[in-house]
């Protein structure tokens, strides 16, 4: 601590330069927070996938529809344990912006192969029970005030009604939790046999088979009898594991973890320049004020210090406040990403890159100046 | 007579592109404790090397060079950075203070080095700043003082840690003849006081005058020794 008003010194000395060097790092790390923060958020959704369960969806695309009959064949595959189907609604609350991921369940069967959702049992013989009712994830009810017995209009960007509507109503009926996956407390279930049976096209067909295993080593070939269950008939299966299907989901929306990585490698690498270039500069001109430090007693590693003090204090201030303000910003984005929080892994990554950016940009001036000629530098040389 | 300092056959030599220019040849000299020493010579005769030597920032090509009872030609350069740290107090022309610190924080900087606690730092910075007269100016940077403070400020600098001997290259060389004189009866005072050792670069003749001796070096060699007093 007692050197911190030398390190403070170094750093204020040109106020300005110091203080846009400062801003550039932080609008880097907000940046880095938000972006970093998606695309964590989204690869939680694939870490967080069950080895013990398959996806079942039509072989040419997955928004092909696979006939409801196909779960009781699926069933009796050895190694199956469990089966049951879902399907994008594609729903949204008043405006399109306001996302709701929601999708038509089979209620009996759903929640015994998703444990991490926690819904209460009688909710869910609520819902078996009420031909409109709905499940929602209590931040879902939490962000618009939705509690049990409401009755909550959904517009679909698919599925008409029977009266040519794209509008749907649903009543609350429970209101679930999942501490494991808080991305899941975003969603709306509802019943399949209304969804069916009111929907105006596609009657019969579901949008993907969910199937649990028993031994999870055993998943390539309970894959492969699958889809040989329905090869050359008119709806071709392709199964993969969970994973896969939340990765290649993903990838309907853009390969996120090449565009991010790419976004936050061309910052990081113009900021590489900008911090380093700044320090290059700061230190540089103080040459002999260092050569007076070795003068008076101050060591090479003592020396080398003082600069990798300044790029830490410069570039570990600034990153924590830049991903103070990706955290800050990051609950708006909740709704897209299914995620309130920013990871605090991210938090973790972002302030490693602030030690590694401190280290990279200080080392090679402070090696400058811990092998200092004092004779040369105090001549001015 | 104790010795402060002892050059015994100092032969300096420096490298200009592919050259190897000699610039001390087998230089011998004593000087004793509380001397306050004056060095002359033209430009390029060698005299800032020779302080550069007895200051522990240069090393010699053969001889030995002895300071404070170390013989500083067989020190690695890691023993001769402490070395300084505790002997060694350093002055210079353009003053070399920090611009961001204060004058108090700039006094500080060597005692930093020492195992002292941040009240035991206070007190030896208000006595420095006592000893040259500028306890009114502790709080201000080195662009609110003026040249002859800052001197005095380097000096405080150069004092604080309380070294044996002070090595002071050309101190009055950038200040008008008032602030020169003050600067001069400072060390002056730091000499006959305090018994510091004082070895001083000067071009100017008032400036050596002050020295109990002075010394001129010419083409690498010194030429001749007087006392004053």
């Amino acid at each position: 601590m007692k050197y911190f008003p030398l390190v403070w010194a170094g750093l204020t000395r040109k106020k300005l330069r110091t203080l846009f060097t400062f801003l550039s790092v932080i609008v880097a790390f907000l940046l880095f927070g938000l972006l970093q923060g998606v695309n964590a958020a989204f690869s939680q959704g694939v870490e967080g996938a069950h080895l013990d369960r398959l996806v079942v969806q039509g072989k040419v695309s997955m928004t092909d529809q696979l006939p409801l009959a196909f779960g009781t064949r699926i069933a009796s595959v050895p190694g199956v344990s469990g089966v049951t189907y879902g399907t994008w609604f594609g729903g949204y609350y008043q405006d399109p912006k306001n996302n709701i991921f929601s999708f038509p369940v089979d209620v009996a069967s759903y929640f015994d192969l998703f444990p991490e959702i926690r819904l209460p049992v009688e909710q869910r013989a609520a819902l078996a029970k009420t031909r409109t009712g709905a499940v929602i994830g209590r931040r879902l009810a939490e962000k618009y005030g939705w509690k049990i017995g409401d009755n909550i209009p959904i517009k679909s960007t698919i599925w008409t009604n029977r009266d040519g509507t794209s509008d749907w109503n649903f009543q609350v009926v429970g209101i679930f939790a999942s501490p494991d996956d808080p991305s899941l407390e975003q969603r709306l279930f509802f019943n399949n046999d209304y969804f069916d049976e009111a929907r105006s096209f596609e009657k019969g067909l579901v949008g993907w088979y969910s199937v649990r295993i028993d031994n999870p080593a055993h998943a390539t070939a309970i894959a492969q009898a699958i889809d040989q269950l329905f090869t050359n008939s008119d709806h071709e299966t392709k199964t993969v594991t969970e994973k896969e299907f939340t990765q290649s989901f993903l990838k309907q929306i853009g390969d996120i973890n090449f565009i991010v990585s790419s976004i936050i490698g061309a910052v990081f690498f113009a900021l590489l320049f900008l911090t380093g270039n700044t320090m290059m500069q700061s230190v540089h001109e103080r040459v002999t004020e260092f050569a007076v430090l070795k003068t008076i007693g101050y060591s090479d590693r003592a020396v080398l210090a003082i600069v990798i003090a300044e790029g830490l204090m410069l570039a570990l201030a600034a990153a924590l406040l830049g991903l103070a303000g990706s955290s800050a910003a990051f609950p708006l984005l909740e709704s897209v990403v299914g995620v309130p929080h920013l990871p605090i892994s991210v938090l973790g990554l972002g302030l490693f890159y602030a030690l590694v950016l401190a280290l990279v940009t200080t080392l090679l001036p402070g090696l400058r100046v811990a092998r200092l000629n004092l004779v040369d530098a105090l001549a001015g040389r | 007579m104790v010795e402060a300092v002892s050059l015994v056959d100092v032969v300096k030599r420096y490298r200009r592109g592919k050259e190897s220019v000699e610039v001390l040849h087998g230089l011998n000299l004593v000087i004793a404790e509380g001397e306050f020493v004056a060095i002359m010579g033209p430009s390029g005769s060698g005299k800032s090397t020779l302080l550069n030597l007895i200051g522990g920032i240069d090393r010699a090509d053969s001889g030995s060079v002895t300071v404070s009872g170390q013989r500083l030609d067989q020190m690695s350069e890691a023993q001769l950075t402490r070395w300084r740290a505790g002997h060694i107090g350093f002055v210079f022309q353009f003053y070399n203070l920090m611009p961001a610190l204060t004058a108090a924080a700039n006094i500080e900087l060597p005692l930093l080095l020492l195992p002292l606690s941040s009240a035991q730092r206070r007190a030896r910075v208000a006595a420095a700043l006592e000893v040259v007269g500028l306890s009114d100016r502790a709080r201000h940077k080195p662009a609110e003082l003026s040249g002859g403070q800052q001197q005095r400020v380097a000096i405080a600098r150069a004092l604080v840690s309380d070294p044996p001997i002070l090595v002071c290259d050309e101190p009055t060389g950038d200040l008008d003849r008032q602030s020169a004189t003050e600067v001069l009866e400072l060390l002056n005072f730091l000499s006959e006081r305090q018994g510091k050792t004082i070895v001083m670069v000067t071009h100017d003749q008032k400036a050596a005058d002050m020295a109990t001796r002075q010394l001129h070096v010419d083409k690498g060699k010194l030429i001749d020794k007087e006392y004053v007093a």
